[in-house]
Parts: structure tokens; C-alpha cells; sequence
């Protein structure tokens, strides 16, 4: 099988041209994917051990300012660092992704990402979806799915979101003396989000049940994530069939354990992975690869990736998706020659106009997914007559914006397209009556923005 | 940046692109779900909703219902509000309600029977009084019998799932910020008029032959074309009300924004909805409300003039807001998060010049939790009513599936008939 390196850059990549040191072949890339991983050193971002003693402090401050209003701009001082640690972090993710020879590591992060979704609601929780990709999805990229699961489920940033902090057992100790109750949410997107999927066969009873286990969990600024046995129904719960009974975390951690080996989280699981990398209606038998991959090792995501990398169907010409605006973006960078470091040094001004609005333009505001079953796959919901004018615009007009000396569009659109570039993008490219309408002509182009 | 004075574009161009698209496409372009609304004109003359439009405005950020419909007929409003009434004093609507005067462009259409409230109204939501949570049940018309975030779809959208034969530029959801209330499996058009898509002819000509093989990035492009050069039109032609002093900018863009709504409910569009915000007035809520306000008056009578007397005469605009906000106010000249509120009605299909709902008063013992107005009905009622005035839709269908779990009571007559 002869693998075109265009289609390894595509699909399982952010792009020509790629970093130094990038493999284009299944051993290669799965070889970086295994060893280290070197870009966090390079591109630090936060996690919660820095994200929660400054939450803290916010709190702390807030409590003073109701009888001290001097410490007021305190407060405004202390939430401008948060933001300007969540502008670090979206520097140093744009940068990661562009910079990273290991892109399939990137990518694979931004589907962990997606799928587990978390916005932020307020100020003080701006960081919170990046340190859950810091704390939780980097460290177990590679390892078996629960361990993966049990880390994003028992991170403050899920907790945060989907309202676990809320949730109270109505016959703790808690729940009877200030007669709270139940918050569904967790339960009901761990089961239909996170591991089965939506139409798998669980009972409304099911996330019941699993609300009820899921009592105790929360997060606070204090403490950080805690298990509190006063907020926990008592009693034993029993999910999908499977009674649960204990104390503390532990049945906590066997049931996403079993949510994980279930045959329908690989089932939904193996299709959103080609859904995301390969084609909106994949391959049957590519599907049924993966899942075999899953059920054979238990869920163990390096064994599912190999099964990815070396399906013939993987590697199919058609390019029916679309990238999604922050891929199209990074690639966009990549080729204009826009390296890590450039971002890095960007004003605020242009890190906010020619990225940041360029994005909610395209419609994707980083870590604003409009809910926790994350962003659209379909090219169609992103190619609209609203999302490719903006596309087209920040092509035509964002590259001279962000460097001195565009490229020729020519040899760009050459090096950015590999074996994509045809005959008729070239000629149109050739009769731009400028240079940044040619570098905005490729950047355009339906073979750049597809894959 | 660039521009390229291209008010006066060659529309010929446009015209080229899209026929040769159509072509192209061949007999699938009917199937095609991202057609565009020119290629489908002719091809298609069954409206799916008949000829009543519906326009649904979301005020984000919750609306003090009581500074706009001013109850200064009950005995307690004036000694909750002693800042607030400071300013000039509201125009009389029935003697016991007055509007506030910031308002005061839309008397006419209260005169003319085109303009209604609703007052003491509110969604199913209580006691926490957070934005996003409220603003989640709003659009997603959902009580609090199924788990807040579990129903992902708008009502408005699921209201285009049970209506056969609906199309995509059936609805639209306009304007930057996302409108979840349309937002769901049936597919709806969203743009944004302030878009820029500014090209150069030979740039737009060597777009047009790079997408010559891709339908999607065609169709697509085709229509983004056309919208922007529509709108550049009307920036030309100076059809955008100009502001006042203060604000014209801001007031600018939400004619322009109405406009834009207005053209497409002119043609196959039968629904729009789109959100203003502006209205979480913690603090010195005379000066914030008033221009948010300028704005809600802009958007109506910009409305009603672009979209002409006969079609007007089949318009329903609803504008509605998570809650309202604390019956005193507080202690910076403005009002906290409450429950009831009020809902905006205009048009030339409503029955108007009243204010709806049973006034639940003032005194003590009325608030509900003894600080807000306490809610006699639920928004999701007013709206059920009006799409079954407009529509004509099963009561069955709007309390199952549109509304689920909705009681829409005794019908209020919204609607003229």
C-alpha cells in the first residue's frame, strides 16, 4: 500500500507543510504518538495547581470587598491574571498545533476535547476547559479509555459544567436538612455523551441511578475537586444492571470502568473517531475495525488509533469533510510560514482581531461550543454561506495583516496542497491580480478547505 | 482594508455564478439542503407555513417588565421605584399601565391595534435566577419536569420539524450571536448582515472557477455574494433609520438588522428570530434600559416600514426575556434578577392595543418570595397561542411536542382572525 503523505497531513494532521521531523507513514506517526510528549515543556499551559490557588484568591477577595470596597480592583487585578492566562493558553494551543511535528497527538487531543466539551460560564472559569485538557486528556491519550474517562469525569472543569456541584443525594444528610436534590446532568451526558451514546439501550432510570451515585462529587475553589459522604444518597444504585455500593470514590470508579468496556461506548466511540478523522458517512468496515480494536483490548486507545492508521479506507482520496475553523486555521498559518513563536509574539490587539474574531466569525469560538455534545461534524454545517465568507474574507485579508512579506502563492499553494493542488486552482492562482488575493485565492480553495 | 466601491456591482456576475451552479448541479439541486433561496424561487411555490410571519426576539439579559410596562395604576409601584420614576413619566397606555416614554415611537401602533404586552409572565424557571439557565429554558421551551440542558433543540425549530414541506430559508436566525431557540435537526439559514465580504471582480471571478467542481463552496458562495452585495445596497441607499445622538451606530446596526430580516420575510421566509441584549440594568438602569429600549422601537418600526402595510398585516413580532427583574429597586438605581416579567407584542396580525395577562398587584403579600413580580402565566402560552392563531397548528402538537408538558389554558385571542 502506497500512502500519500498529502493524505497522512490532511486527515490525521494539521497540514502542509509539516513541521520538522514529522513522519507521513502509520509507524512513524504511532512511534511519536508513544514516546513523549515534548511540546507542553515548550508550550506551557495552565493546569488546576496553578488555576486554583488564584481562584481562590478571587474568592477570598470577593468576600473582603463586601465590607472593604479598597479591595475592589483587587478583584479586577486578580480576574485580569486569569484572563491572561487564558490567553496564554489559547496561544500556546495554536501554537502546539502549528509547531508540533507529533500533530496527530494535536488533533487527537482536540477530539478528546470535543467530545468532552466544557465551556466556561464566568469570568473566573476561563481556564477551566484548559486545564482539564492539561490535567486530564494529554496524560492519558494513550492509555485505556476509563482511565481517560475517570480523569475528565472527576476534573473540576466537568464538574463546574455540567452542574455535578449542585447535586445533592435528597436523603443525605445534606439533601434533608436544606431539602436539595438531584442535578441529572453529569449522569445523563456521561451515559449519552461521553460512553454509549445517544439510542443505546439505558433507561431514564438508568441516569437516575447514576445521579444518585454520582452524589458526594463536587468542586470548589478551596479544596478543588472533593468527595463529601454528607451530600451522598445513601444506599446502593444500580446502573444499566449493575449494582454499585460503597463508599467514597470507588463505586464512582467502577461504574465509569464498566461505562467504558460497554459494547455500545466502543461502537459510539469507533464511529465518532472515523466520523471526526476519515469521512461523514465512513466506511462500515473501517467502523467495524475500530470497534474490534476497542472490544479486543479493552478500550485501550493506542491499540484503536494503530487500527485507524492502518485501515486501507483511512487512506481513501474523496474528501468529503470539511476542517472545522480552528484546523483551517491552523493549516492556514502553517503554510503562510507562521510558526509557534510568531503567535507567541502577536499583539493582543492582532491575537484578538485577525485570530480570536476571525474564529467566531468562521463560527468557532475556541472553547465556546454552544453544548456539551461539542461542535458539528457535517462540512455542510460549517460550509454556510455565513461560514465560508468568513472564511473567505480572513483569507484575503488576514494573512497581510499578520506578516511583512506574504509567500508566493504559487509555490504556497504547491507546498500547502501536496498532491491537492490541481490544474484549476493553479491557473486561477497565477492570474490573481495580486499577491494577497492569490495567497487568499489558496487558502480559500475548496482543496484546502476540505480533507 | 480595501474597498472596492463595488456599490453598483455587476449583479449580472452573481446571476452567472449561481445559473451555472444550478447547472451543474443538474436534477439534484432541488435535493440539495444548502440551495440557495434564488434557485429555489419558481421551482417551488407551496409555502409550508402559509402566508403569516412570525418574528421572535430574544432580550437577553433579562428585561425589567415593570420600568417598561409601567403598572402606575397599583397603589405599591411608585414607592418601590423612587429613582427610577424620577426621570420623565411614561405615556398612557389603559389607565392603569403606562409605557415607558423611551417607547414613545411606537404610540401609533398602539393606537392602530399593532402593538400588545403581555405582563406578570415568566417561563417555568424559579428561585435561581441565573441567566444562562433561564435563557436555556426560554429557548429550549422546556418546564422543569425534564433536567435543565437535556432537550438540545429550540421550540422554534422543533415548531419546523412538525410543519411538512419546510425548506431551508423556511427560518432564519439573524445576526452575529447564536439563536438556540431555532437552532436544531431542521436545518434554518443564519446570517449575519454585518458580514464584509469585499471583493475585487477578477477576485470574485477566479472564486467562481476554483469552485466549479464543488457544489457546497458554490452554493455557498454564490449566496454569500448575493447577501453581501444586497446588503451593501441598502447601506447605499440609505435605508437604515438613522440614530439618534447617542448610540446611532448601535441603532444603525439593528435597522440594519431588521432590515436584512425583513427582505428575506418579504420573500420565501416565513420565520426569523434574532436577540438584542442590554437589559441586566444592576445599576443606573434609567440610562441602560433607555437605550436598549431605542433599540427593541428601532428594530419594530424598522419592521414594519421595510416590510411594507401587507405584509406587516400578516406579521406577528414577539419579543421575549428570561425573567424580569426585583419589584424596588436597589440600591445603585437599578434592579436585581426577579421572576416575572413582560412580553413585547407587534404587528398587523395581533390583536392589540392591550396588555394581556391577569395582574397579580404589588402589595406584600403578592410578590412572589416577597421581592419579585409573581407570574400568572407562562411565556411559553402566549407563544403556543399566537403559532396556533398563525399556524394553525393542534393544540395536541404544540402542548406534546413543541411545548412538552405545556397547559396552554383558555386560548387569549393573540391572533386576528
Amino acid at each position: 500500500m502506497t500512502l500519500d503523505p498529502t493524505i497522512a497531513a490532511f486527515r490525521f494532521g494539521y497540514g502542509l507543510p509539516v513541521p520538522q521531523g514529522a513522519g507521513a507513514e502509520p509507524e512513524a506517526m504511532l512511534r511519536a504518538l508513544r514516546g513523549p510528549d515534548t511540546v507542553r515543556a515548550r508550550w506551557p499551559i495552565v493546569g488546576m495547581a496553578e488555576v486554583l490557588p488564584l481562584a481562590d484568591a478571587i474568592r477570598r477577595l470577593k468576600t473582603r470587598a463586601k465590607e472593604d470596597a479598597a479591595a475592589l480592583p483587587l478583584v479586577a487585578v486578580a480576574e485580569a491574571d486569569i484572563e491572561a492566562m487564558a490567553d496564554a493558553a489559547r496561544r500556546a494551543t495554536l501554537a502546539r498545533a502549528i509547531d508540533n511535528p507529533d500533530s496527530l497527538r494535536e488533533r487527537l487531543t482536540a477530539f478528546w476535547a470535543d467530545h468532552f466539551t466544557t465551556v466556561p460560564r464566568q469570568r473566573v472559569e476561563a481556564t477551566l476547559p484548559y486545564a482539564l485538557v492539561e490535567d486530564a486528556i494529554r496524560p492519558n491519550l494513550t492509555g485505556n479509555f476509563a482511565d481517560l474517562l475517570t480523569a475528565v469525569t472527576l476534573h473540576p472543569a466537568m464538574l463546574t459544567y455540567l452542574d455535578q456541584t449542585q447535586s445533592v443525594g435528597p436523603n443525605s444528610a445534606t439533601g434533608l436538612r436544606k431539602g436539595e436534590g438531584l442535578n441529572e446532568n453529569l449522569a445523563r451526558e456521561l451515559i449519552e455523551l461521553h460512553t454509549l451514546g445517544v439510542g443505546a439501550g439505558y433507561q431514564q432510570d438508568d441516569v437516575r441511578q447514576m445521579a444518585e451515585l454520582l452524589t458526594g462529587l463536587g468542586y470548589n475553589v478551596r479544596t478543588g475537586m472533593f468527595f463529601d459522604p454528607k451530600r451522598a444518597e445513601p444506599g446502593a444504585e444500580v446502573v444499566l444492571g449493575q449494582s454499585y455500593a460503597g463508599d467514597g470514590l470507588t463505586p464512582i470508579r467502577a461504574v465509569l470502568r464498566d461505562l467504558s468496556l460497554r459494547p455500545e461506548t466502543a461502537a459510539h466511540i469507533a464511529r465518532k473517531l472515523a466520523v471526526h478523522f476519515v469521512s461523514d458517512a465512513p466506511d462500515a468496515g473501517l467502523v467495524a475495525a475500530l470497534e474490534a480494536a476497542w472490544t479486543t483490548s479493552g478500550g485501550n486507545l493506542d491499540q484503536v488509533y494503530e487500527a485507524l492508521l492502518r485501515h486501507p479506507a483511512a487512506w481513501a482520496h474523496e474528501a468529503d469533510k470539511a476542517r472545522q475553523p480552528f484546523e483551517f486555521m491552523v493549516a492556514a498559518l502553517r503554510a503562510l510560514g507562521i510558526t509557534g513563536a510568531d503567535i507567541g509574539a502577536l499583539s493582543a490587539k492582532q491575537m484578538k482581531r485577525q485570530l480570536m474574531w476571525g474564529l467566531r466569525d468562521m463560527g468557532q469560538v475556541m472553547k465556546e461550543a454552544r453544548g456539551p455534545d461539542g461542535w458539528a461534524e457535517a462540512a455542510e454545517a460549517w460550509i454556510t454561506p455565513q461560514g465560508l465568507a468568513a472564511r473567505i474574507s480572513w483569507a484575503m485579508q488576514a494573512p497581510s495583516l499578520l506578516m511583512a512579506n506574504l509567500p508566493e502563492p504559487l509555490a504556497m499553494a504547491r507546498a500547502a496542497l501536496g498532491s491537492r493542488a490541481g490544474e484549476r486552482l493553479l491557473w486561477a492562482v497565477a492570474r490573481a491580480e495580486s499577491l494577497r488575493e492569490g495567497v487568499g485565492l489558496v487558502l480559500a480553495s475548496a482543496e484546502f478547505n476540505r480533507r | 482594508m480595501e474597498r472596492d466601491g463595488s456599490m453598483e456591482r455587476d449583479k449580472g456576475l452573481n446571476r452567472r455564478l449561481f445559473l451555472r451552479g444550478a447547472a451543474l448541479l443538474g436534477c439534484s439541486a432541488a435535493a440539495h439542503p444548502l440551495m440557495t433561496t434564488v434557485t429555489l424561487a419558481g421551482s417551488d411555490g407551496g409555502q409550508p407555513l402559509g402566508d403569516q410571519r412570525l418574528i421572535v426576539v430574544i432580550l437577553r439579559g433579562a428585561m425589567d417588565g415593570l420600568d417598561v410596562v409601567r403598572p402606575v395604576g397599583d397603589a405599591e409601584y411608585a414607592g418601590y421605584r423612587p429613582t427610577l420614576l424620577a426621570g420623565p413619566p411614561g405615556l398612557d397606555l389603559d389607565g392603569y399601565f403606562a409605557l415607558h416614554p423611551a417607547l414613545g415611537g411606537l404610540m401609533p401602533l398602539w393606537s392602530a391595534g399593532e402593538l400588545a404586552f403581555v405582563h406578570a409572565t415568566s417561563t417555568p424557571y424559579r428561585d435561581k435566577r441565573s441567566h444562562f439557565d433561564g435563557q436555556n429554558l426560554l429557548e429550549a421551551g422546556t418546564g422543569l419536569d425534564v433536567p435543565a440542558g437535556s432537550v438540545k433543540d429550540g421550540w422554534l425549530n422543533r415548531l419546523l420539524q412538525v410543519t411538512p414541506g419546510v425548506q431551508v430559508e423556511t427560518a432564519y436566525a439573524v445576526g452575529q450571536e447564536a439563536v438556540p431557540l431555532l437552532a436544531g435537526p431542521a436545518a434554518v439559514r443564519n446570517w449575519a448582515p454585518e458580514t464584509e465580504l469585499v471583493l475585487s471582480p477578477q477576485a470574485e471571478l477566479l472564486l467562481e472557477h476554483i469552485y466549479h467542481d464543488d457544489p457546497l463552496f458554490q452554493a455557498a458562495a454564490t449566496e454569500a455574494i448575493e447577501l453581501t452585495s444586497e446588503e451593501r445596497g441598502v447601506a447605499a441607499g440609505g435605508m437604515a433609520a438613522d440614530g439618534a445622538a447617542d448610540g446611532g451606530v448601535r441603532l444603525k446596526s439593528v435597522a440594519a438588522l431588521a432590515d436584512f430580516a425583513a427582505a428575506r420575510l418579504r420573500a420565501d421566509t416565513r420565520i426569523a428570530a434574532f436577540s438584542l441584549s442590554g437589559w441586566d440594568t444592576h445599576r443606573v438602569q434609567a440610562g441602560i434600559i433607555g437605550k436598549s429600549l431605542a433599540k427593541l422601537e428601532t428594530v419594530i418600526l424598522q419592521m414594519r416600514d421595510s416590510l411594507g402595510p401587507e405584509v406587516w398585516g400578516k406579521t406577528t413580532l414577539m419579543a421575549m426575556t428570561e425573567f424580569g427583574r426585583t419589584a424596588r429597586e436597589n440600591g445603585s438605581g437599578g434592579t436585581d434578577h426577579g421572576t416575572a416579567g413582560a412580553m413585547v407584542l407587534a404587528g398587523g396580525a395581533i390583536r392589540g392595543g392591550r396588555v394581556y395577562g391577569e395582574w397579580p398587584g404589588l402589595g406584600a403579600g403578592d410578590l412572589f418570595e416577597e421581592r419579585d413580580l409573581r407570574p400568572t402565566s407562562d411565556v411559553r402560552q402566549w407563544a403556543a397561542w399566537a403559532m396556533r392563531g398563525l399556524y394553525g397548528m393542534e393544540r395536541g402538537v404544540l402542548e406534546g411536542v413543541v411545548f412538552p408538558g405545556l397547559q396552554m389554558g383558555p386560548d387569549p385571542r393573540l391572533i386576528r382572525v
